[in-house]
């Protein structure tokens, strides 16, 4: 293992560092952000309340912790990687026993300030975390068993947890952005050939319990899988979502019924319209050509983090920009998915669009992260 | 402070292939989002805009007001006046119970409405508006205004009720509106979306209901915007209903309220119409019943009340009841045998009491006969055999013939409900119904209007009318819709002699005005509007030989249902007709005590347009009449109203 020097002179140092992050794509991520503003205005009614103004505020506290997250060097951020991911999971044993209980499912402490879901922080320093044990390990271990083994009980401990709590879309985006960043690591293709296959076996075992007493998912859940597989078996009750979910979008037609004037989300057709389903709305007000910029500005927020990270010669800051990034993909490519009724609904937010305070703070932190990479990237 | 390590660069250059790998697959799945995006908003957008209109927008229609009826000096018989009712929503209520409580201290909340407003309310939408009290007084109305601040959700909303301001006089005519029926939905083919509305109001019977079409008019639509759980966001346009049509009737308010009034206390119907025009200027039926009554929805008591009772006040007898003419139809008759040249009017038969034809013996009404007579004293006397012989000579064919001439076996069409065609019968009927032959013996009875032979009081209307104008005139009910005059019932001439028709006028002028005339108590003083007439009685029994041996039962000493009928048919003035008047009083005797002065008194009453001078009566039943009229102006709605309050 060869470790070249690095060339410390190159290094911002002080405020100068301002100028060496990435701005485009801070410009980017505040760009998506103004559209979440501009569509819970329209679901509002026209109206800064209850969710736009303080969905700015929030923006502007994350947008100014993800500098802060910024100018502090990266490796620092990697040697708090193991001490992160333990308090993350402190917190998620937390809700276990302190959690309130929202929709059904235990999924955050409050903080008193705000509601902290400690799943959404997990994303984030699951990826730290795991982007440091790469960092450390030597390279020729990677795919040893006993080396593969651990990072899989980093990845498998929490998304229990959150799986307990239950939140679905949690779980699945965590296991997905955790195999996700073994795989950018490097880990042996033939590990995943074979969780693929156990993957199979799995589902095929959970869709056969169902109703016998060993069942693996909550009744609810296996609805929302007969409903995705056919939303018109039950229209006004489980598959009404996807269906008003489609009927929304698809009316939107090529340019939208026009700001504010989206009548399915407005007239409370569609659920939980501030959240989860505001694409709908943004899709219907807005058109395809609304829709597919979005759409557009996501991939582009993606293309610049691989940019970056390919750039980055230091491989924990590239891991953690790739991991973020598949993290932040994995949110928008379900939560679309769900409300084009390509997945079933597992209720994930659309990133930095829907209304919800620890998303959005956790994933300007984990930007803050990919930023500090790309301030202090050697050079 | 620890450096990043620069990585080697065969371990970059494994980061760097796998993130390309997995940076393909995530834009890949971006591409594969757009194209699901394409094809739902692109490909599939016009279903998809289908699909969310429907979710979106709901069609109410707007009821249309219906149309008004009045007589034809535009008094009103039928309007419509705001009703109020205080409604309350749930969700603007907050505590239902408490609103309530307060609410009940204030206006008079019937329990029953109550139960059935909460039952109702738990079923539906919270904010959809619950009917708790209907047909409120402006006074409660006014104190739910006053105290709305303690009252919330609670809100007095205005409707249209349909209000018969002349009430039972106009029961049989104009009948009464109620709530669509499912019975009602099931006569219809293709029923107007308006009868889908909760409660609309229809015609009944009578016009409300015969003239539906024209006096419900059409229903607006508005398209209203609906959010998911149906309640009403904005309205997005409107098309605007047309009005029911206004109806002005040929019906008199004052006259038709005078007859209603004198017949009071009989089972009886009269008819007032213009010979001419054959414009209908009263249709009286008694006894009679409050139309509003049903409107509001008649109780059971009340409603058994009304069919109880021997009298039947529901049936509109004027129209729908049908009696044997009696000696009515001794003109019918007579015209037969003049038309066919048969006889002569001076032509005598001898009467002695009664006529042996086929081995039995038909009686005159007088035992003792009436000697030898021509057609005029025959009909004046209303001797029965001279008819006896006529028909023997005329036969039943060429009766029935004439008798259709005049209009007797013809259903009017008068928009009223259930108008009788009576009975004309004829030798092919009998076979038909009865299945058996025709015997001579018919033919005597029905000559006169015995036996088979029935009449509507509308028919014999018409017929006194036909008699005193010698055209075919109609009878009208309706003289205008929406100010558009309906064509008039003047007909043509019916081609019949004229020397004929002025012989049966003269002999039905001697009838009332001859000293001997069977109605000559009922005569006219008024030189100018004298009036001729033809009384009758019809039996509704048969009686035996064993009676008429011991002397036939009086009237006054039978049950009242197996007394007979009394009719009256005239029209006056005898010079220059203007009315044709019928009146047949149930089971009310002989046609000239009980038919004959009712006939006089609303002929009088119409030729005068008020109470009639008591001058125009003979002398001695001056003070009697001065005391009845002053009777019936007191139960008359209209009987102060002079002519320029009208209109």
């Amino acid at each position: 293992m060869s470790y070249l020097e690095y060339n410390a002179k190159y290094v911002p140092t002080g405020l100068r560092k301002i100028l060496y992050v990435n701005w485009p794509l801070a410009l980017l991520l505040a760009a998506v952000a103004g559209v979440g503003f501009l569509m819970l205005y329209s679901v509002a009614g026209g109206s800064f309340t209850p969710w736009a103004e303080p969905q700015m505020k929030r923006f502007a506290v994350g947008f100014a912790l993800m500098m802060m997250v910024a100018m502090v060097p990266s490796w620092f951020w990697r040697n708090m990687a193991s001490v992160a991911y333990l308090a993350s999971l402190a917190l998620l044993l937390g809700v276990e026993f302190f959690g309130s209980v929202g929709m059904g499912a235990q999924r955050w402490i409050d903080l008193g300030f705000m509601r902290l879901q400690p799943s959404e922080l997990m994303k984030v320093t699951l990826v730290l975390m795991l982007a440091a044990y790469y960092d450390w390990l030597p390279s020729h271990r990677k795919s040893r068993p006993i080396w593969v083994l651990l990072p899989v009980i980093l990845i498998l401990v929490p998304t229990a947890l959150v799986l307990r709590q239950p939140d679905l879309g949690t779980s699945i985006l965590l296991l997905a952005a955790g195999g996700g960043l073994m795989f950018l690591a490097g880990v042996h293709w033939a590990y995943f050939a074979a969780v693929f296959a156990a993957g199979a076996g799995l589902i095929t075992a959970v869709l056969q319990s169902r109703g016998a007493d060993w069942q693996l998912l909550k009744d609810y859940q296996f609805r929302r899988i007969d409903t995705f597989l056919d939303p018109s078996s039950d229209p006004l009750g489980a598959g009404y979502h996807i269906t008003q979910s489609k009927i929304a979008l698809g009316s939107g037609g090529w340019t939208g019924r026009g700001f504010m004037q989206g009548t399915q989300s407005r007239l409370n057709f569609l659920p939980e319209k501030h959240t989860d389903f505001i694409f709908t709305t943004l899709a219907e007000e807005f058109g395809f050509i609304g829709a597919f910029s979005l759409l557009a500005l996501y991939a582009l927020i993606i293309v610049f983090c691989i940019a970056s990270a390919l750039a980055n010669k230091d491989r924990f800051s590239s891991l953690l920009t790739l991991g973020v990034a598949l993290n932040f993909f994995l949110f928008f490519a379900v939560n679309m998915s769900m409300v084009m009724g390509l997945a079933p609904v597992v209720g994930v937010p659309l990133p930095l669009v829907s209304y919800g305070g620890s998303a959005m703070l956790v994933l300007l932190l984990a930007f803050g992260l990919v930023q500090s990479a790309h301030v202090h990237r050697p050079r | 402070m620890k450096r990043p390590r620069i990585d080697t660069e065969a371990a970059h250059r494994l980061i760097s292939r796998r993130a390309a790998i997995l940076g393909g697959v995530q834009l890949a799945f971006v591409g594969a989002l757009g194209a699901r995006m394409q094809f739902l908003q692109v490909d599939q957008a016009d279903q998809f805009r289908l699909l969310a209109e429907e979710n979106r927008i709901n069609i109410r229609i707007i009821p249309p007001a219906r149309g008004e009826i009045f007589d034809r000096n535009g008094i009103a018989l039928a309007r419509n006046v705001p009703s109020y009712r205080i409604v309350v929503v749930r969700e603007d209520a907050g505590d239902v119970d408490e609103v309530l409580a307060r609410l009940a201290k204030i206006v008079p909340l019937r329990p029953e409405d109550v139960d059935r407003a909460l039952a109702e309310m738990k079923r539906s939408a919270p904010f959809l508006p619950i009917t708790f009290a209907d047909e409120v007084t402006w006074d409660d109305l006014s104190r739910v205004s006053v105290n709305a601040p303690a009252l919330p959700g609670v809100t007095p909303e205005v409707g249209l009720t349909r209000v018969y301001p002349l009430g039972s006089d106009y029961a049989h005519v104009l009948g009464y509106v109620g709530p669509v029926s499912d019975y009602d939905l099931e006569r219809l083919e293709d029923p107007d979306q308006l009868l889908r509305i909760p409660r609309f109001q229809i015609g009944k019977v009578g016009v409300e209901s015969k003239a539906e079409t024209a006096l419900r008019g059409k229903g607006g639509a508005k398209r209203v915007e609906v959010n998911a759980t149906g309640r009403v966001m904005r309205e997005l346009d409107r098309r605007e209903g047309t009005a029911g049509s206004d109806l002005q009737l040929t019906v008199d308010a004052k006259l038709q309220s005078y007859v209603q009034a004198r017949l009071n206390g009989e089972s009886a119907s009269a008819i007032v119409m213009d010979v001419t025009s054959g414009d209908l200027l009263a249709i009286a039926s008694a006894p009679t019943f409050d139309p509003n009554l049903f409107v509001r929805g008649i109780s059971t008591r009340d409603y058994r009340a009304l069919t109880e009772n021997k009298y039947r006040p529901l049936a509109s007898k004027s129209v729908q009841g049908t009696y044997p003419p009696g000696s009515t139809f001794k003109m019918i008759t007579a015209m037969a045998a003049l038309e066919e040249g048969l006889i002569g009017p001076d032509d005598t038969v001898y009467c002695p009491g009664h006529l042996e034809v086929a081995g039995r013996k038909f009686h005159c009404w007088k035992r003792a006969g009436h000697g030898w007579v021509d057609l005029q004293n025959s009909l004046k006397q209303s001797c029965d055999v001279y008819y006896y012989d006529l028909a023997l000579k005329v036969g039943i064919e060429k009766i029935t013939a004439m008798a259709n001439r005049f209009g007797l076996g013809e259903r009017h069409d008068v928009p009223m409900s259930a108008v009788a065609s009576g009975l004309t019968p004829t030798k092919a009927w009998k076979n038909r119904t009865h299945g058996q032959d025709w015997v001579i013996g018919d033919t005597v009875n029905a000559s006169i209007g015995q036996g088979y032979m029935l009449a509507s009081p509308l028919q014999l209307a018409v017929m006194a009318a036909r008699l005193a104008s010698g055209n075919a005139v109609r009878p009208r009910l309706i003289k205008s819709v929406d100010g558009i005059e309906q064509p008039s019932g003047a007909g043509p001439s019916m081609g019949m002699n004229e020397n004929n028709l002025r012989k049966m006028r003269r002999a039905m002028f001697d009838v009332v005005n001859d000293r001997r005339g069977t109605a000559y108590g009922s005569r006219i003083i008024d030189d100018a509007m004298r009036m001729a007439g033809k009384t009758g009685t019809s039996q509704v029994r048969n009686i035996s030989a064993a009676e008429r041996a011991r002397g036939v039962t009086r009237n006054e000493d039978l049950p009242w249902d197996r007394r007979d009928h009394a009719l009256f048919v005239n029209f006056a003035p005898y010079d220059n007709p203007k009315y044709a008047v019928a009146v047949v009083v149930e089971h009310g005797g002989g046609g000239s005590k009980a038919a004959a002065p009712i006939a006089r008194d609303v002929t009088l009453q119409a030729l005068f347009g008020e109470d009639p001078p008591v001058d125009a009566y003979p002398t001695k039943d001056r003070s009697r009449i001065r005391e009845q009229q002053r009777v019936l102006r007191g139960i008359q709605p209209l009987a102060n109203i002079s002519g320029k309050d009208q209109a």
